[in-house]
């Protein structure tokens, strides 16, 4: 059997609030909503084809810093082809640098990043996901 | 029973005619009293000077252009740090120091008395806020009147009674003590970026002139009975040459004043007692200006002393702070105040040798050393513009000590030395003068009938400088005075011992002097209807979430008052 | 305080974002919120929901399991952790009320601590730009009455500040300024946002190319000539076009977000932005403000530059404040390993902080105090629960533009609740003991 070519998307990660990500947030945290609001990532229609995906099924956004598994979504907010969103919040953190340049702010927006399709594998809640901060998952 | 006696100091209270005798003061329960018992802790003030605490008639110190300049300075900071004590908080300074280090400086001075002197309306919560983190000091705040829109519309339609209802409620919302203006009409020109020129240019959109606000509020000052005159930071501050206008300001009330009672306080008068018309050849408009003030008794004054020193400039007056910025290059904050007034920060250093400079640090000195009368010439640095208020001491000994003047005056640019009359001026001030200029004649002025002198009645401020008037020359020893001021030997304030030895040893809340001037009911009700309507076009916040609640204040102290309206 | 019959409450301060709306109406019944009508969704949300998920108790770990404990246990376990750290951090104070910052810097001072807020995170760089530039401002009502261009730059209000436009900016009635029809809105902005389907005219830059683009800017106000044809992804002539319309406006504003403050070149955007107003001023009226996302960001930095001089990142470890953002910034100061305990207040930094920050949280003694479960409480050996401020408990707040209002609460809490201001009283008295005990 030849090695597959699995489809891999250069792109630049921009990350930031949204409405759905404030209303889930006042709802709380561990909520259905903020969960559904925030584990996500936003992209051009076009890009998400190019992945072999359709809107919904899960991604992969894989920076220097790390990886995390995120749902799929097509921009709301028209992005271009080689642009991504993620609203702000503990999935986008998984993959943002802590390197400050000596300004204290770490890069929110901006940030160069790999996606790639991921419908097999399973996002992570919240409290696993802080399991993965702790180092017990 | 908290009684404390003072003994033996040599007392200055010029109120009550005390000019160096040797004396007792007594003290109970916070007041100055006629005698105590055997039992009162006592204070040996042998060899030393008894004041009145000190009261700073104008210093900038709290609220939201204050902080923006604290923000915009951190390099002001770095190299001026107090240390966290068991009873002290940390702090730093320098030209903008934080609040608490502010309260401790200004008492190891010997100053017990504070007034915040710009206070935005719409932004008095966070001047209160401030105050409320400003230790042992009484203070108050004067709220910003001479660019709010009502305050232009009630008297462009001549309606005065209206006006004071309105301003009355105003300072009842603010928690405010007296009615300030800043370059009348020209800070709302400045809120399109434009300027007027002189007293009689209109402001645009509100056709009214700076005479007219500057008339209409002191009218309006009479009619509440307020404590304090009309607080005034006179137009044209840019103008090169701008004594003129500070004698033309004063002189648009002159017949306001009823047997020549002060009806007018212009602030920080050097700023705008220049004469020329360009830099190079600015001078002196002092003699011209204290020529008017010996003439006028309706009116009163502060210095607005320069020192020479890296400090920070701050004013309501946002269109002058541009110039500013032009004119040094420097960094610069803005912020204009919907419907009220602005603000701008511009860090400034004073050097001897550049000729503006140098001139603007005489005229100060020459208008406290021309004006004769010492009730009603006030010592101030309008703080930080001119410098910041640790500096009071050497401005002190400038005004008692030719000597002192003399070592500064060969130290300044030359040309400016010529220009000056200053250096023939031989007048020193006594002691006595002195205690006038910083507490006795700015209480007056500010009618704080318990704050200023010694005599019985009186709030238990007391300042003991270790200093002995009787063997020291201060003309010729003016370091010894200097000295003995910088660290007051004991600050007492409600009759507790605050500072010993220039440490603090005790942090108490101080009051917040505010003014209550009550109008009949139904006017009042009549002027309210009308501001909920403009307070519904003109503001971005509710009516009903601007005014301060007593509550607000730690420390709330209401001077009530009946208006004649 | 309780309200028991269905009444309508007026004039209520929202406590979401930095519009700091303070016109909404909220009805309640019983001690509950039944409804609310002014604010926008995010608001209404925050109303409805605030009860939903909250501790009732306090939470101290015992065993590796956070279990319900007493209040007083609570204090004197989050006094010990504070007492005798060397190098604690105490982080967040937004999203509360000055009166509680007021209270923590005190303790930061007591414990020689750092003593961070949300700021080191968002608009960080805007203050160290103002630090060199300066900043042209005024209040929301200024730009109410007089704007007639009004610009979001890296901004997206719609979806931040919902209210904002409709409030203060183009959408807002002024004195000189009666409707949209007499103002102009631009977006600047790497996609076409909900905000920028509103605008009159929408510029779309590349990712990290804003510096550029206000350095074009400028050159092209100055009448400079542009050598390249495309800049950050926008067209020379498109650049000369907006420096005309800023240039010949009467009143002109920037509004910028974290597009700025978050992309290469942080604090030198700001600077740049902040100098392209102050160089607009030459020519015409121009202000620029950051759109302050909490409610009470504003507040905290006010409140820490009163108190200790600087508006942030403040080093309180040798008893006097130190300020050296990139030094003495929370990130900074945890990813460097040197924080040996934090106090987390009303700020939920395992859900904000890059995830190589949150891991050397979970590794030190965490004290949480906060109305509700967030990302920062499993990781906690302390959890206080607390009042929400602005709905129970009240407490003074400043809008973005720095203007100070007084919130009051309109239900009561749940009993048995302290608010964040008097846990950190109680905090403060317990340390004070513990210091005076050391030093015995």
């Amino acid at each position: 059997m030849g090695a597959v070519e699995i489809p891999s998307l250069k792109a630049t990660l921009v990350s930031g609030r949204t409405l759905g990500q404030g209303r889930g947030k006042v709802i709380g945290k561990f909520s259905e909503e903020y969960f559904r609001n925030v584990a996500i990532c936003e992209l051009n229609p076009e890009d998400l084809k190019s992945l072999g995906i359709s809107p919904g099924q899960n991604v992969k956004i894989t920076t220097k810093t790390g990886s995390v598994v995120v749902k799929s979504a097509i921009a709301s907010q028209a992005s271009q082809r080689g642009l991504i969103f993620m609203p702000y919040g503990p999935w986008v953190n998984m993959v943002i640098p802590s390197e400050t340049y000596g300004t204290g702010m770490p890069s929110m927006k901006g940030i160069e990043a790999e996606v790639t399709a991921a419908s097999d594998e399973k996002l992570l809640d919240l409290r696993t996901l802080v399991r993965h901060v702790t180092g017990e998952a | 029973m908290n009684e404390l006696l003072i003994l033996n100091g040599y007392v200055y209270d010029p109120l009550n005619g005390i000019e160096g005798e040797r004396a007792d003061i007594s003290i109970r329960d916070g007041k100055v009293v006629e005698s105590v018992g055997t039992g009162a802790k006592i204070i040996d003030a042998s060899g030393m000077i008894v004041m009145p605490g000190g009261v700073d008639i104008h210093s900038h110190i709290a609220g939201s252009k204050v902080n923006a300049g604290r923000i915009l300075r951190p390099e002001d900071h770095e190299k001026d740090v107090e240390r966290h004590t068991a009873i002290t908080r940390a702090g730093t300074g320098h030209s903008i120091p934080s609040t608490f280090t502010t309260g401790y400086r200004y008492a190891k001075l010997g100053y017990t008395t504070v007034f915040e002197p710009a206070t935005p309306l719409l932004k008095a919560r966070h001047t209160h806020e401030e105050l409320d983190d400003t230790p042992i000091v009484d203070k108050g705040c004067f709220p910003l009147f001479g660019n709010d829109w009502r305050t232009m519309e009630y008297l462009r339609q001549g309606q005065l009674e209206e006006c004071a209802a309105y301003v009355a409620w105003m300072l009842r919302a603010t928690k405010g003590y007296a009615i300030k203006i800043v370059n009348p009409g020209g800070v709302e020109a400045w809120g399109w970026g434009r300027y007027l020129v002189g007293l009689e240019d209109r402001v645009p959109n509100f056709d009214i002139t700076p005479r007219e606000i500057v008339r209409g509020l002191c009218k309006v000052n009479k009619m509440l009975h307020l404590p304090h005159t009309i607080h005034v930071h006179t137009n044209d501050l840019a103008k090169i040459g701008n004594y003129q206008t500070t004698i033309d300001t004063m002189d648009s009330v002159r017949d306001l004043s009823s047997d020549s009672k002060p009806v007018i306080h212009i602030t920080h008068v050097q700023f705008t007692g220049r004469t020329g018309s360009a830099w190079h050849s600015v001078g002196s408009g002092a003699p011209e200006i204290a020529d008017y003030v010996n003439k006028h008794g309706h009116v009163t004054a502060d210095m607005g002393q320069v020192v020479f020193m890296n400090t920070t400039t701050m004013t309501a007056d946002g269109g002058f702070q541009y110039m500013l910025y032009q004119l040094s290059g420097n960094k610069w904050m803005n912020f204009d105040v919907e419907v009220e007034t602005g603000a701008g920060i511009v860090p400034y250093r004073y050097r001897r040798n550049n000729y503006v400079n140098a001139v603007q640090w005489g005229i100060g000195l020459e208008l406290a050393l021309l004006i004769k009368d010492p009730w009603r010439v006030y010592m101030t640095t309008d703080h930080p513009n001119g410098g910041d208020f640790t500096k009071y001491p050497k401005i002190i000994c400038w005004l008692m000590s030719r000597k002192a003047r003399e070592k500064s005056l060969a130290r300044i640019n030359s040309i400016a030395r010529n220009k000056l009359d200053l250096p023939d001026i031989d007048r020193e001030y006594s002691f006595s003068e002195i205690a006038v200029v910083t507490r006795a004649g700015t209480a007056n002025a500010l009618g704080l009938k318990e704050k200023g002198h010694l005599g019985v009645g009186a709030d238990a401020d007391v300042a003991v400088y270790n200093i002995n008037p009787t063997k020291i020359d201060p003309s010729r020893d003016y370091r010894l005075v200097r000295r003995a001021l910088k660290k007051a030997a004991f600050t007492i304030k409600d009759g507790r011992t605050v500072v010993k030895n220039g440490e603090i040893v005790e942090t108490p809340i101080g009051r917040t002097y505010w003014v209550d001037s009550a109008v009949s009911e139904d006017l009042n009700a009549k002027v309210e209807s009308q501001m909920r309507k403009t307070f519904a076009q003109y503001y971005t916040v509710q009516m009903d979430n601007y005014a301060m609640a007593d509550s607000e204040l730690a420390n709330s102290n209401r001077i009530k008052v009946k208006a004649e309206v | 305080m309780t309200i028991l019959s269905k009444t309508i409450i007026p004039n209520v301060i929202c406590t979401f974002c930095g519009s700091t709306c303070d016109d909404l109406q909220v009805t309640v019944e019983d001690e509950k919120v039944l409804s609310v009508r002014s604010g926008c969704s995010s608001s209404l949300s925050k109303y409805l929901n605030y009860n939903a998920d909250r501790y009732l108790s306090p939470l101290v770990r015992k065993d590796g399991e956070l279990r319900d404990a007493t209040y007083d246990d609570a204090v004197c376990r989050s006094a010990e952790i504070l007492a005798n750290a060397k190098y604690p951090l105490l982080y967040g104070w937004s999203s509360t009320s000055n009166e509680a910052s007021r209270a923590g810097i005190e303790l930061a001072e007591w414990v020689g601590g750092v003593i961070d807020n949300t700021t080191t995170v968002c608009h960080g760089p805007t203050l160290l730009g103002v630090h060199d530039i300066g900043e042209v401002s005024a209040s929301l009502g200024e730009i109410m009455h007089r704007a007639d261009l009004v610009v979001y730059w890296g901004s997206n209000p719609v979806h931040s500040h919902p209210h904002h436009i409709m409030r203060y900016t183009s959408m807002s009635t002024g004195r000189f300024r009666l409707s949209k029809k007499n103002r102009t809105m631009v977006v600047v902005d790497v996609r076409r946002t909900d905000t920028a389907k509103l605008a009159d005219q929408f510029i779309q830059i590349t990712p990290n190319g804003d510096y550029e683009l206000m350095c074009a800017l400028r050159m092209a106000i100055r009448g400079d000539e542009l050598e390249q044809d495309v800049i950050s992804g926008v067209p020379a002539e498109k650049i000369e076009e907006l420096a005309e319309l800023m240039v010949s406006c009467q009143f002109g504003v920037i509004f910028f977000g974290l597009g700025l403050t978050m992309t290469q070149g942080r604090h030198r955007n700001v600077d740049v932005a902040l100098s392209l107003v102050r160089d607009l001023n030459a020519r015409t009226k121009f202000l620029i403000m950051p759109m302050r996302g909490h409610f009470n960001v504003a507040g905290a930095n006010e409140v820490s530059a009163w108190v200790t001089g600087f508006p942030y990142a403040v080093d309180l470890s040798q008893g006097y404040p130190r300020y050296n953002p990139g030094d003495t910034t929370a990130v900074d100061v945890l990813v460097r390993g040197d924080c040996d305990a934090a106090l987390v207040v009303a700020s939920d930094p395992v859900a904000s902080f890059p995830i190589e920050v949150s891991r050397h949280l979970a590794k030190i003694p965490v004290i949480t105090i906060d109305p509700h479960p967030s990302a920062t409480t499993p990781i906690s050996e302390v959890v206080f629960p607390t009042t929400v401020v602005g709905i129970e408990t009240g407490g003074c707040i400043y809008r973005m533009d720095g203007v100070a209002i007084m919130t009051r609460p309109v239900v009561s809490p749940p009993p048995g609740l302290h608010s964040d201001v008097e846990i950190l009283r109680d905090i403060l008295a317990h340390v004070k003991k513990l210091k005076a005990g050391q030093q015995a």
